[in-house]
């Protein structure tokens, strides 16, 4: 799509600016402020998993239509370890990093979509959206 | 950015002002229990009414910052937590287990205030028992 916003992670402060970024579009789409902030938390954790598991990656966002609904569609791709068990990482508490476990999980409750697409030595992509009824 | 940390009596109060990245929170944390011994701070106020969201590792810090405070002889209170920030943690299951919260400031203040008096009473009431 030619208006995606791509955002690199390679720093923390990437993991910010991929928030807000995800934010501003969410509002410019006429997301409510509690979807704004939603769409926000779930990118920080997806942004610092590629920070963290990954070193480094990018962060795609987009809008999309979809009949009478409009979706903000997030995109995070990096070249790193990939997951060696994804379903285990989707449960709470799963943490390979001794971390809390749940950005994986937390991010999917947070989204209307969610899908891990992952393979060892390969690296991992996770799309995510969410959707709002357009008023007619 | 660096967070501004104010010395008022016993109490430090750190306002955040802006979003922050995970090393701007790591670096508030090693300044807030840094500064607990160096000013001998009976509370600590975290404001986090500019923030608009929290993930794992503000969380995670937060939570940090209060039991290492708490283990320096220092009670922690978050204030500012927006309804929209609650409901995101909400949903990504993060808690502030063992942690105090008050709407704001001012409320946060009078918790402080109303600990530091139990722990006034709970101190005579020792000597006299004694
Ligand atoms: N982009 C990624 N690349 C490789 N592994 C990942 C990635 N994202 C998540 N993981 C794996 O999934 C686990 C769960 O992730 P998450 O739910 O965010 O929890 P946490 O980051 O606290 O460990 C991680 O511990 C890690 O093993
Ligand atoms: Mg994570």
């Amino acid at each position: 799509m030619a208006d995606d916003l791509l955002i690199p992670i390679a720093a923390d402060v990437d993991v910010v600016t991929a928030r807000q970024r995800g934010r501003d579009l969410a509002a410019e789409a006429g997301f409510s402020s509690g979807d704004q902030t939603v769409i926000a938390a779930a990118i920080s954790e997806i942004a610092r998993n590629i920070l963290m598991y990954a070193k480094r990656g990018e962060v795609a966002l987009s809008l999309v239509t979809n009949g009478d609904r409009q979706g903000v569609v997030i995109v995070a791709r990096d070249q790193g370890p990939g997951i060696r068990d994804v379903s285990r990482a989707l449960e709470d508490g799963y943490s390979t990093s001794g971390g809390l476990g749940l950005g994986l999980p937390g991010a999917r409750r947070l989204m209307d979509d969610f899908d891990v697409s992952s393979s060892v030595g390969k690296g991992t992509t996770v799309t995510m959206k969410k959707w709002r009824r357009m008023n007619a | 950015m660096e967070v501004p940390i104010l010395k008022q009596g016993h109490y430090l109060i750190a306002s955040i002002q802006s979003a922050l990245t995970d090393a701007d929170l790591s670096q508030l944390r090693e300044a807030l229990i840094e500064r607990v011994g160096r000013f001998r701070a009976r509370g600590v106020i975290v404001d986090v009414t500019a923030l608009d969201v929290m993930d794992s590792f503000a969380v995670r810090t937060l939570r940090d910052i209060a039991h290492m405070a708490r283990l320096r002889g220092s009670e922690t209170v978050i204030v500012g937590i927006q309804p929209e920030v609650a409901f995101a943690m909400v949903q990504l299951g993060l808690t502030l287990k063992g942690v105090s919260t008050a709407l704001d400031l001012e409320e946060g203040l009078a918790f402080l205030d109303r600990q530091m008096q139990l722990r006034i009473e709970r101190g005579s009431g020792r000597i006299e028992r004694g």
